[in-house]
């Protein structure tokens, strides 16, 4: 008997509902029901309830009821978003993401706000948006906010300056009071906000600053504001000197990796290989088929085809060599134009098999996205990996060189071939694995070019020329001859893109390396001693 | 006279030489007076494609003189072609006058799309002939002797030299693409209307094209030859051999690689300039390295240091290249490809080279 009071007891709490355990989808669906109500009071209370559910779809809506976009239907109640079409609207369900077609303006009601509600929309889309869990979407929201403040916002974002962890939100919140000091009337208070926004780089920070140093009737506040200018364009000047610097060594990395190949086939061997393009192509074509077997691993597959494009275009070096190149040693004219042959067939041949419309290929997780320093300097992650990829290969060819067997044999037959064959090296053999080498080095690169930019028949034949002028610029037979050359060639061609436009710059390096190469004909780093005057 | 003693000994000139004046008459009377339906009418079609290949055959003997008696392997000569190309374009562009699609008498059609006001300096006195066909050969010889004069005296030889000409044409094709270089950028010049007055479209105008292509191989040929067989030529000879030792014997070769790079690249001028007008269109694509390097090919195909093997080459692989391209598009790549292989391994002296050796045995 006692159990049975207990039960309707506590039957009767639960009705007569202090907090009803209702799971957060549904207190969505019952308030946004209230949102067709007449009385303001129920569409607050409803409004409150929707931004406290915790459901995704509660800020949007709340945003689109702000811009006067939530209407619903007439008899059904249901609430929609409405989009303005011919003949009345275009609607939405809300709940469900239905489209339901065009109604005009007397089937599909307006959902009446006044401007009592329109401030509680606001705190509530602040507070919702601010607390939300992803650091990326607290950061847009604050930045979205900075612009224009009203008293709601402000102090959501006061609220949340005090819990937040991450520094750059707590910046931007900084940046965003300051910004709406700047508009008060206490002079010590515009003063102080100056003095915060003292080198911020964010643009509306600049345009209010602005607008202060020039109609301010407070010279001291003006003076401020100009100081807090300068500072600003001089960190701007910075980062864009970073940004520059950055896409310079980009593009040189790209460069490096392009011509480190062509520098041992043609620096080390004196090959001139026409067709090291097209082994790069065919590196990033590699790259292209590895991720069409695998297309549910993309991020392993980038690390499958770096082997595999590295023996694809070291057999295909191999081939090249002992089927052409080898007749032709001694007589450069001739190999370049054999190659050059070889080269059209190449590209021909992929054509063929490919078609001749550029293939995309997809970019891994990990190398997509940017890491951003500040509001004007952002690296992409794609660009830093191909660089630091560029630095290792770049380390692992030296070692190769310097301090394996393979190595010594080759410096061996560069410098003196009867000498090498005397003392019992294979120099056919060793000229067929250096071709090899290089030519892999370019289908490694292939890989690398292939997330950076389109992958098709005439990527190879884009390089080419740069290559050559990156060995020939370095010195011939100096592997850090080309590394250095390449990452100055790409920040010069950088530098001056802004000053003189894309194409104008790339002429005027190239002008550059054809004057610098009458004056230094053996480049940068000359060989020295008996190899210079072969 | 004179010719009999450049001549002396070259069968392949002599017999080239007495085809060229066989066509220069042959070719105007069955176009023009052989009536369209008798067999041995000639299309204007045809007239036109062989012009075409002639201005190709000059080009690939200016290359030859180089590269054959003078060891200066250029892959850059398309740049001088095309640059007698564009001066001879802009004389056909300011004759359209106010007939193009803008109707503006003092500019032409793509200078009023970009919305400019007036002429470019460089483009005065284009609208005279006699200052374009100076032009036609100034500009390539002034870019070959500044290229040269700086190229040789700092004794740039052999593979650097081919890449740094190579590096020059890429240069003028990023150049020329673009439209603030007044020059119709991407799409060039084109849409030509008359020269000197004559319709670029009538036949008798295409036969005259024709007949001026082919003097002007014939001469440049005979040019070419007096060069080779003078003194002048032995001397290119023996740079092209052993550069240094010419050298320490006491030649100035730089002067003499200048002189004979520079009349090379008029040469290719002129025949780009007579190219133009056949062709009815000059863009920048004309610039490209591909074009220098397949040139080098004609004269590979044809023999090396002989001349007439140039145009022999030239007029091959040209044919080849407009049969191929006509009928399997696809494959027209691998055989150029395969040619260059083909070629340096196993013809080093071309085409004519096999005739010569049967000679030779006979």
């Amino acid at each position: 008997m006692i159990k049975r009071v207990f039960y309707l007891f506590a039957t009767l709490l639960l009705l007569a509902g202090a907090p009803l355990p209702v799971s957060a989808a549904d207190g969505f669906e019952q308030a946004i029901v209230q949102l067709t109500e007449r009385s303001f009071r129920t569409k607050e209370t409803a409004i409150v309830s929707i931004a406290e559910s915790g459901d995704e779809r509660a800020l949007p809506l709340l945003k689109r009821l702000l811009d006067g976009d939530v209407r619903y239907l007439r008899y059904a109640r249901t609430v929609v978003y409405a989009e303005k079409a011919e003949g009345g609207y275009r609607i939405t369900e809300v709940l469900t993401g239905e489209e339901l077609g065009i109604k005009d303006r007397r089937e599909a009601k307006r959902v009446v706000i006044n401007n009592a509600l329109r401030s509680v929309l606001r705190r509530q889309i602040a507070s919702l948006s601010l607390n939300s869990d992803a650091p990326a979407l607290r950061l847009a929201a604050v930045r979205e906010m900075s612009g224009g403040l009203d008293d709601e916002t402000a102090s959501a974002l006061e609220a949340r300056q005090q819990v937040e962890s991450n520094a750059t939100i707590r910046e931007a919140i900084d940046t965003a009071l300051a910004l709406r000091d700047l508009e008060s009337e206490d002079k010590a208070l515009r003063l102080a906000a100056i003095e915060r926004l003292h080198g911020s780089l964010e643009p509306v920070a600049t345009l209010r600053l602005h607008d202060l140093a020039e109609g301010e009737a407070s010279a001291e506040v003006k003076q401020a504001a100009q100081n807090a200018l300068k500072a600003i364009a001089f960190n701007r000047d910075l980062s864009g000197f970073g940004e520059t610097l950055f896409f310079g060594l980009s593009l040189g990395s790209v460069l490096v990796l392009a011509a480190i190949g062509l520098a041992i086939t043609f620096g080390v061997m004196g090959v001139i290989n026409m067709a090291h393009g097209e082994l790069i192509m065919l590196g990033a074509y590699t790259t292209y088929v590895v991720q069409q077997l695998m297309p549910n691993h993309i991020g392993l597959s980038i690390l499958v085809s770096i082997p595999a494009a590295f023996l694809i275009s070291a057999l295909a070096g191999i081939a090249i060599e002992r089927g052409v190149i080898r007749h032709l040693y001694g007589r450069p004219l001739e190999t370049l134009l054999a190659t050059f042959g070889i080269s059209l067939i190449l590209q021909q041949t992929v054509r063929t098999i490919f078609s001749p419309l550029n293939r995309s290929v997809a970019t891994p997780e990990f190398m997509s996205g940017a890491l951003e320093i500040n509001s004007a300097l952002t690296l992409t992650y794609n660009r830093l990996y191909v660089f630091a990829f560029c630095l290792l290969v770049f380390a692992a060819l030296l070692f190769i060189l310097k301090k394996t067997p393979l190595g010594l044999q080759v410096r061996a037959v560069s410098q003196n071939r009867a000498m090498a064959r005397a003392m019992g090296v294979r120099s056919e053999w060793v000229d067929a694995l250096t071709f090899g080498l290089g030519s892999g080095v370019a289908g490694v690169a292939g890989v690398a070019l292939s997330q950076l930019t389109n992958v098709g028949p005439n990527l190879g034949q884009a390089y080419i020329i740069d290559s050559f002028m990156v060995v020939v610029f370095g010195g011939v037979g100096n592997l850090w001859g080309t590394l250095v050359a390449g990452l100055s060639l790409g920040v010069a061609n950088k530098v001056l893109e802004p000053w003189s436009g894309a194409v104008l710059a790339k002429i005027l390096v190239l002008a550059f390396i054809i004057l610098f190469i009458q004056k230094r004909p053996r480049g940068l780093f000359p060989q020295k001693g008996r190899a210079a005057e072969g | 006279m004179f010719l009999k003693q450049i001549l002396a000994g070259d069968r392949g000139g002599q017999t080239l030489l007495a085809l060229l004046a066989v066509i220069t008459v042959l070719v105007p009377i069955l176009n023009l007076a052989v009536p369209e339906g008798s067999p041995l009418h000639l299309s204007t079609y045809t007239l036109t494609l062989t012009g075409k290949y002639l201005t190709y055959a000059l080009l690939a003997v200016a290359v030859d003189l180089v590269w054959g008696y003078l060891g200066i392997l250029s892959l850059g000569h398309a740049a001088f072609f095309a640059l007698g190309g564009y001066a001879m374009g802009m004389y056909l562009m300011r004759q359209i006058g106010d007939r193009g699609v803008y109707g503006n008498p003092d500019l032409p059609d793509f200078m009023v799309f970009l919305d400019w006001q007036e002429l470019p300096w460089f483009w005065y006195g284009f609208d005279q002939f006699w200052f374009a066909a100076l032009m036609v050969m100034l500009v390539p010889g002034l870019v070959a002797f500044a290229f040269g004069w700086f190229a040789f005296r700092s004794r740039v030889t052999g593979v650097y030299l081919s890449i740094i000409t190579q590096a020059l044409t890429y240069a003028l094709m990023l150049a020329f693409f673009r439209n603030e270089m007044g020059f119709g950028g991407n799409n060039g010049l084109t849409d030509f209307k008359e020269i000197l007055g004559f319709n670029l479209q009538a036949d008798t105008t295409r036969v005259a094209l024709f007949v001026a292509s082919a003097v002007a191989l014939g001469l440049g040929y005979v040019a070419c030859r007096a060069i080779v067989t003078s003194r002048l030529g032995r001397v290119s000879l023996a740079i092209r051999d052993a550069e240094a030792r010419t050298r320490f014997i006491g030649y100035r070769v730089e002067h003499v690689k200048l002189a004979i790079f520079t009349f090379s690249a008029v040469l290719a001028g002129i025949a780009g300039a007579l190219y133009v007008p056949q062709v009815g269109i000059i863009n920048p694509g004309e610039f490209s390295p591909l074009n220098s390097i397949e040139l080098v090919i004609w004269v590979a195909v044809g023999g090396r240091a002989t001349l007439y093997g140039a145009v022999v080459g030239a007029i091959l692989v040209n044919y080849a290249k407009t049969t191929f391209t006509g009928i399997m598009p696809e494959a027209w790549l691998f055989a150029l490809g395969g040619l260059f292989v083909v070629v340096t391994l196993f013809l080093p002296r071309g085409v004519t080279g096999l005739l010569r050796r049967k000679e030779a045995s006979a």
